[in-house]
């Protein structure tokens, strides 16, 4: 393993106390662990709490400020954060309109959310949630817990943000929150794994030649292995599922290219210029585009690509301004 | 049969096992899971031994509720939560107590397996920690009914539990992490049902 860290089970601390360092003006960290919060907290709204295993970075403490989050709890890489550490982001951000905690849907995350919950309700804070589970790759029959939440989540952390910032009532938010999670849809590939630190080994293996389809962001498998083909083909691929899950047909999208933490810009920008003449072709008007890092997997070696279905009150949300350390709009 | 002192005893015991076995589980639940198994129990039982201060001299339920609430502040993921809340719903029903004897075992048990059906919303058969733990409970159970003495009713719990491992090898996950290999994760034993059994082998060798 070669990483630039001191000590294994210093990297989620360092990196926490680095990140509100350089963002002093953003986000600043409680005493209890590490969960970031809004510098200055905002009265008079509902808060939204969201976060994870670290290593997804910018996700989620990246995206605290107007009108996205009020907090993030950061779990050890790649591990749900725990209710305590959870539960005392609620009572920090909490104000008499309530609280939303957006999940992504691992069954870790969902307990410890779950419980926190729990705990600030027998506080008297009004805890609403939602649970993202975007990711196409994998099957969300009966017979699983459903699909993973992976960069859509993003969306979700800008729309509910914004409707939260505006003083829309806790219902409203949720709503709103679920509306981006009905109309959103990722997938991913993988050509390099990633190394947790703790672990010292990368968390699966893939020859020279070889991508993993449909990859999660914690290095899980996807549906299949297969011969690397060139970009486009990926896309193509990628493209076909998405499609096929929702109908876009009509609708303006918001396309999300993201990096699983090692594809540098130069080849998203590659991926993206294919999305772009696909969706072009299928008569689906792309509305916004974001390429870059928004939810990462380490130094893992591949993308994903989000489609978020729009209506007007979508877009008018994407819109609203925003500013966090990650997203600005 | 078992006194304060010695419930502090075994769950040491139990950090040291899992620390030793911390590799063993993690390898496990990097072929079917997301590989974090042992390193999060680990540390989620070096906390508990952190606690032990504030353990002694307590009844045992308090203790168990202490250990449970580590576990659930420290562990993460979803072992945490199931084994925190485990841990917890058994102190709760040994409540003031500060001696067990041999029924308390099915006591213990049957909190355990009402804790992480509670939490985990699952059942038997899921490839899941349950898959071990129900067949140990019943074991346990059976051969306290039939009136055979503690320590080999924990034998034939923890042989139940192993048998509980290898069945999980045969079935197919349909909760947690390793429900989205599908057929993908046959042939490979549960993490989660592997660590209880370890549990459960240092209780009865304590016993």
């Amino acid at each position: 393993m070669k990483k630039f860290i001191n000590q294994v089970e210093l990297v989620e601390d360092q990196m926490i106390q680095g990140m509100v360092k350089a963002y002093p003006q953003y986000v600043r960290k409680l005493e209890c662990g590490n969960v970031v919060v809004r510098t200055e907290k905002k009265e008079g709204k509902v808060a939204l709490i969201s976060g994870g295993g670290s290593g997804h970075e910018p996700a989620h403490g990246g995206y605290v400020g107007t009108g996205m989050l009020d907090a993030a709890v950061a779990g050890a890489v790649f591990t749900s954060p725990t209710p305590d550490q959870i539960y005392e982001g609620i009572k920090a951000i909490a104000t008499d309109k309530g609280v939303l905690m957006v999940i992504k849907n691992y069954t870790g995350d969902v307990m410890n959310f779950e419980m926190a919950g729990e705990m600030a309700q027998m506080d008297d804070i009004k805890v609403a949630q939602v649970v993202v589970n975007d990711d196409v790759a994998v099957d969300g029959s009966l017979y699983t817990v459903g699909r993973r939440g992976v960069a859509g989540t993003v969306f979700v952390h800008k729309i509910a943000g914004a409707k939260a910032e505006a003083g829309a009532e806790l219902e409203e938010v949720q709503r709103v929150a679920q509306k981006v999670i009905d109309n959103v849809r990722t997938m991913g590939v993988a050509i390099r794994p990633c190394t947790v630190p703790a672990a010292g080994k990368p968390g699966f293996e893939l020859g020279e030649d070889e991508m993993e389809v449909g990859i999660g962001i914690h290095g899980e498998p996807g549906t299949h292995k297969e011969k690397l083909r060139p970009a486009d083909e990926i896309v193509d691929h990628i493209l076909d599922k998405i499609l096929s899950d929702i109908d876009y047909t009509g609708h303006e999208v918001a396309v999300m290219v993201n990096s699983s933490g090692a594809t540098p810009l130069m080849e998203l920008f590659i991926i993206n210029n294919h999305v772009a003449d696909v969706l072009a072709a299928k008569g689906i008007k792309v509305y916004k585009t974001f390429v870059g890092e928004y939810m990462t997997s380490l130094e893992m070696e591949g993308f994903s690509v989000s489609l978020l279905r729009l209506d007007d009150e979508l877009k008018t949300l994407l819109d609203v301004h925003a500013d966090t350390i990650a997203f600005k709009a | 049969m078992v006194n304060q002192e010695q419930v502090l005893e075994i769950l040491h015991a139990i950090g040291e096992k899992i620390t030793e076995e911390k590799l063993f589980l993690t390898e496990l639940d990097n072929v079917i899971g997301d590989g974090d198994h042992g390193i999060n129990l680990a540390r989620g039982f070096a906390e508990v031994e952190k606690k032990r201060p504030m353990m002694e001299g307590k009844d045992i339920g308090t203790m168990l509720k202490t250990a449970g609430m580590a576990l659930v502040s420290t562990v993460g993921g979803a072992s945490g939560p199931l084994y925190g809340t485990a841990f917890m719903q058994a102190g709760k029903a040994l409540a003031g107590k500060t001696e067990l004897d041999a029924q308390d075992l099915v006591t213990i048990l049957d909190a355990f397996v009402a804790g992480v059906q509670l939490r985990g919303k699952s059942v038997a058969g899921e490839k899941t920690m349950l898959d071990a733990m129900i067949p140990a409970r019943d074991a346990v159970k059976a051969a306290l009914d039939a009136g055979k003495d503690a320590k080999t009713a924990l034998a034939e719990g923890v042989a139940a539990a192993e048998q509980g491992v290898e069945y999980t090898k045969t079935i197919i996950a349909t909760k947690g992490r390793a429900s989205y290999l599908g057929e993908r994760s046959l042939g490979h034993q549960d993490p989660g049902a592997t660590s209880f059994t370890t549990m459960l082998k240092v209780v009865a060798e304590h016993v």
